[in-house]
């Protein structure tokens, strides 16, 4: 039952937020966040049994919940911390409570459901959930191009369902079952499959060339929302990917290999050089974190390639690395904004001056961001790095793989290159306008970032804490 | 007493509450909606407490050759009178636009018969559910027919109504002129006319008999509004009275789909020319996705808007019936009903208050009545088939069988694509719900019977998209 609660908890608090009073939705978010801490704590730890309602009879499908496998483990724990940092982030305009939290616990109730869901069917309908409290959020509340922004994301979003939807079908008509616990190979149709899994995922991760909604919508979105979004829900495709694209069409994805690796290097290189060029912070995180997608989609491409269950793990641990910088990074520039006014980065400068724990901050999610050891970003793309290369011998000779981790491993100093450009000219220097007058971070808004970055810095000192789940 | 009573049964409601209205004083006749609610409601009960009674069941051997209590029919009865029902509510709440428009000085002493004639139809959607030889079929599709062609021209001092009506009779009459000629074709190839009798025969293919069905299908594309009948749609729903264009596109649509299986089904299982017939029914499947999701995406106008939405679910529903998948058309009907009804209460509220039905009526919804703006919003994802909802099952089933079957992969991109589209157009309500600021700030006041249909439909849609079992029960594995 404690895997009910899980979605349950969320669910109800949304009820209970829309059909109350406004000045307790902030509250009952709070505790619905950190009561679903403790129970995703006491499943994990003291282990539980799954949920069973069958909904259907034929086709059968079971709203069937469990967290016995440790990708869905590192996922859940990855939602439940975002959940709560993103209650805590931005600056609910006034009136607007309802919406603000409603919205904020229907797309973590949606990435809960969707990790710890055993069936295809919820599994899809779960994180088709967040659409549309992600549509009002960024139509409403949004800033600049917001009404532009909230169409196009929608779009790709419903686009990239739907090629998923019918490649889930088809898996589904073939195996007879929509249960993912007992997903194995199919016989026919391989490569259609796969390639719709690669389409539909891909678009949700913003693969390239489908990426462009991902970076103007985390820029134009409401702070809660893009932390959850580019932390969690994006990897839903890759979660996807891992546990049912290469479990059911293991030699559909080998087939699109070579055409995978060319979109991973376009999404490391090519949105990382048009990282490097934008002029506003929001619009440089929402595009750097489609960058690092590269490298995830890279251990997707190793386990594909080789196989191994180092892959997996690469995979996973920079998952979750990910997902805690990018959304403590977007909760940092929304305070920047807050403070500030701006996001441009030319308009800013010697920030560290008056707001020092910000600077300090933003300067450890940036780092880690980066890739710099000791924090959890590092381990994730160093065992991704390590895992193009698993198996291989020298005298093999450099096969498609090892050549795409070596131009790959080029991110890095690309990521080097717009973060601490960009960190260098918001923070130091001399106070200008802007940043005359600004306060530091209050206790309220410290809290989420600390939280955050504590993590970031055990996993990276101690990434076993998360490995030891997908052993 | 037997089954088929109920039909008179209905008849005789219809009757006497005509005689009443004739000798009723002008003051009360829009009570008449209720009294037949109510009416209806008891038939509704007498039909499912009875179901399985093999007594009550029994058809008379004088009866036997038109008329049927199997197969589908109970569904089909039981739709029409829930559906029924939920008109002649929706027409209570809608009394005032309707006396505006048919009497000089603002009184229901015009309107009695608006209020009996969805029971005649009724009758008639009844029947043709239990209907199993052509000609019955067609006596009670123009029962149904001819009903509406006053129900839709009813508001008689409004220009748009009597352009409606207008386009119905003519259209209407030609599609029955296709009928009739299919029809006579048919039995002419095949020299009966009982379906009973056809579907134990060795059909062998002729060019008689596919004219004859190709005449039958495109008449029956009429009723369920299908390319390439599907032009009087968008004007009609647009100028009929608001609850009469909901029994359009829910009672009439799902009785052109109850007589489709009907007929259709003993030559759809034929081996010679099942597949003839199967071609023809994607093809024009294909045409009607493209046709309603692309028209409808331009659309300003909610009525029209839902109007080509059900043009884009005929698509789906005419996929199912091509390969022969009943049971989805049964559950696609049923879950179609909860949000058609859903989504036309609410227009109908916003219409007798703000006197609009353009998109932009609902402007700002979100900030006038925060509650009747959450109920929209889940019946447009419900017909958007966001997952979660009562819509998207449907929609799953059909997706389902069509890649069992295999269709040909065209038609199966097409059908993805409109389901895609139909994200675009539905979003379009819930972004003038919550973006756009009212045009006024004039509270709703939502009346009684309005507000419990709307909980109660906009809960079923919610149930059973999580809970999809719970409409199974009701509608029979």
């Amino acid at each position: 039952m404690l895997t009910l609660a899980l979605i349950l908890i969320p669910l109800l608090a949304v009820a209970a937020i829309f059909f109350g009073d406004a000045a307790n939705a902030r509250k009952i978010a709070l505790i619905a966040a950190a009561a679903n801490i403790a129970v995703a704590i006491a499943a994990l730890s003291a282990g539980c049994s799954g949920f069973n309602l069958n909904v259907l009879s034929d086709p059968n499908i079971n709203l069937a919940l469990s967290v016995d496998s440790g990708i869905s483990m590192v996922m859940l724990l990855l939602s439940v911390i975002v959940t709560l940092a993103a209650v805590f982030s931005g600056s609910c305009p006034e009136g607007r409570e309802k919406l603000w939290f409603t919205s904020t616990l229907l797309i973590s109730a949606g990435a809960i459901g969707a990790f710890i869901s055993t069936d295809l069917f919820f599994f899809f309908a779960f994180h088709e959930l967040a659409l549309i409290p992600t549509f009002l959020m960024i139509g409403i509340l949004g800033r600049g191009d917001r009404k532009e922004v909230a169409w196009k994301t929608t779009i790709y979003l419903a686009f990239g369902s739907i090629v998923l939807l019918a490649g889930l079908l088809m898996i589904a008509d073939q195996l007879g079952s929509f249960d993912m616990t007992q997903l194995k190979p199919v016989e026919s149709h391989q490569n259609e499959i796969a390639l719709l899994l690669i389409i539909g995922f891909g678009t949700l991760v913003s693969l390239f060339p489908f990426h462009s909604w991902a970076a103007p919508a985390y820029a134009s979105a409401p702070a809660p929302v893009s932390m959850l979004h580019a932390g969690v829900l994006k990897k839903f495709g890759l979660y996807g990917l891992i546990v049912v694209g290469y479990e059911v069409v293991p030699d559909g994805m080998a087939h699109w290999l070579p055409l995978l690796l060319v979109l991973l290097l376009c999404n490391i290189i090519w949105v990382g050089l048009v990282t490097i060029n934008q002029k506003r912070l929001d619009l440089m995180l929402g595009n750097s974190s489609v960058m690092h997608m590269g490298y995830i989609f890279l251990a997707i491409a190793a386990l594909v390639d080789n196989g191994s269950s180092f892959a997996t793990q690469a995979a996973v641990l920079l998952m979750f690395a990910h997902g805690i910088s990018i959304a403590m990074s977007f909760c940092l520039a929304d305070r920047i904004e807050a403070k500030t006014g701006t996001l441009e980065i030319n308009q800013l400068g010697g920030l560290a001056k008056n707001a020092p724990s910000l600077a300090f901050l933003f300067g450890l999610v940036g780092m880690a961001s980066i890739g710099l050891p000791g924090l959890a970003n590092f381990a994730g793309e160093i065992m991704v790095f390590f895992s193009g290369f698993e198996g291989w011998e020298p005298a093999d000779g450099l096969g498609p793989l090892q050549i795409t981790t070596i131009i790959a491993i080029w991110g890095v100093v690309i990521s080097a290159v717009y973060m601490l450009r960009a960190f260098r000219n918001i923070f130091q220097g001399e106070t200008v306008n802007r940043t005359e007058k600004v306060n530091c971070l209050s206790r309220d808004e410290k809290i989420p970032a600390i939280l955050l970055g504590l993590i970031l810095l055990i996993v990276g000192i101690y990434p076993q804490a998360i490995l030891q789940f997908l052993n | 007493m037997n089954s088929y009573l109920l039909e008179f049964l209905v008849v005789a409601i219809g009757v006497i509450m005509l005689l009443w209205e004739a000798f009723a004083s002008p003051k009360n006749k829009s009570k008449l909606a209720l009294i037949g609610a109510g009416g209806l409601t008891i038939v509704l009960v007498i039909l499912i407490l009875a179901r399985n009674c093999e007594a009550w069941t029994a058809v008379p051997d004088w009866l036997s050759r038109f008329y049927t209590t199997g197969g589908y029919s109970l569904f089909f009865k039981s739709f029409a009178l829930i559906s029924t029902i939920l008109v002649l509510l929706m027409s209570y709440d809608f009394r005032s636009i309707l006396n505006k428009y048919t009497s000089t000085d603002n009184t229901d002493s015009n309107t009695g018969e608006f209020y009996t004639l969805p029971i005649f139809a009724c009758a008639g959607l009844m029947w043709m559910a239990s209907a199993t030889d052509l000609v019955s079929i067609f006596v009670s599709l123009e029962l149904v027919t001819i009903t509406f062609y006053v129900m839709v021209a009813y508001m008689r001092r409004n220009v748009g109504s009597l352009e409606a009506g207008v386009k119905y009779l003519i259209l209407g009459a030609l599609s029955t002129g296709f009928l009739v000629y299919g029809i006579a074709w048919l039995y002419g190839a095949i020299g009966t006319t009982d379906l009973a009798k056809i579907a134990t025969m060795e059909l062998t293919s002729s060019y008689p008999l596919l004219f004859g069905l190709s005449l039958i299908i495109i008449s029956l594309g009429f009723k369920v509004g299908a390319v390439p009948m599907q032009l009087w749609i968008p004007d009609v729903y647009q100028g009929a009275p608001t609850p009469i264009t909901a029994f359009l596109s829910i009672a009439s649509k799902a009785a052109g789909f109850g007589v489709a299986i009907v007929i259709l089904q003993p030559f759809l299982a034929s081996d010679s020319i099942g597949g003839n017939v199967q071609l023809i029914l994607y093809i024009m499947a294909a045409a009607t996705l493209l046709y309603g999701n692309l028209s409808a995406l331009a659309q300003t106008n909610f009525k029209r808007l839902l109007a080509y939405s059900s043009i884009a679910h005929a698509g789906f529903l005419l996929l199912a019936l091509s390969v022969s998948d009943f049971q989805t058309i049964k559950f696609y009907l049923a879950t179609y009903l909860i949000m058609t009804f859903a989504g036309f209460f609410i227009l109908n509220l916003i219409r007798v208050q703000d006197n609009s039905d353009e998109i932009d009526g609902f402007d700002g919804l979100g900030k006038r009545n925060p509650n009747l703006a959450l109920a929209l919003t889940i019946t447009m994802a419900a017909m958007a088939g966001v997952p979660l909802t009562a819509g998207f099952w449907g929609k799953l089933f059909v997706f389902k069988s069509i890649l069992t079957e295999p269709l040909p992969w065209p038609v199966i991109v097409i059908a993805f694509v409109a389901a895609a589209a139909g994200f675009y157009y539905y979003f379009k309500v819930i972004r003038a719900i919550y973006w756009h600021k009212p045009a006024n700030d004039k509270p709703l006041i939502i009346p009684c019977i309005s507000k419990y249909a709307i909980i109660i439909l906009t809960v079923a849609i919610v149930v059973i998209g999580v809970y999809p079992i719970a409409i199974e029960c009701l509608i029979g594995g």
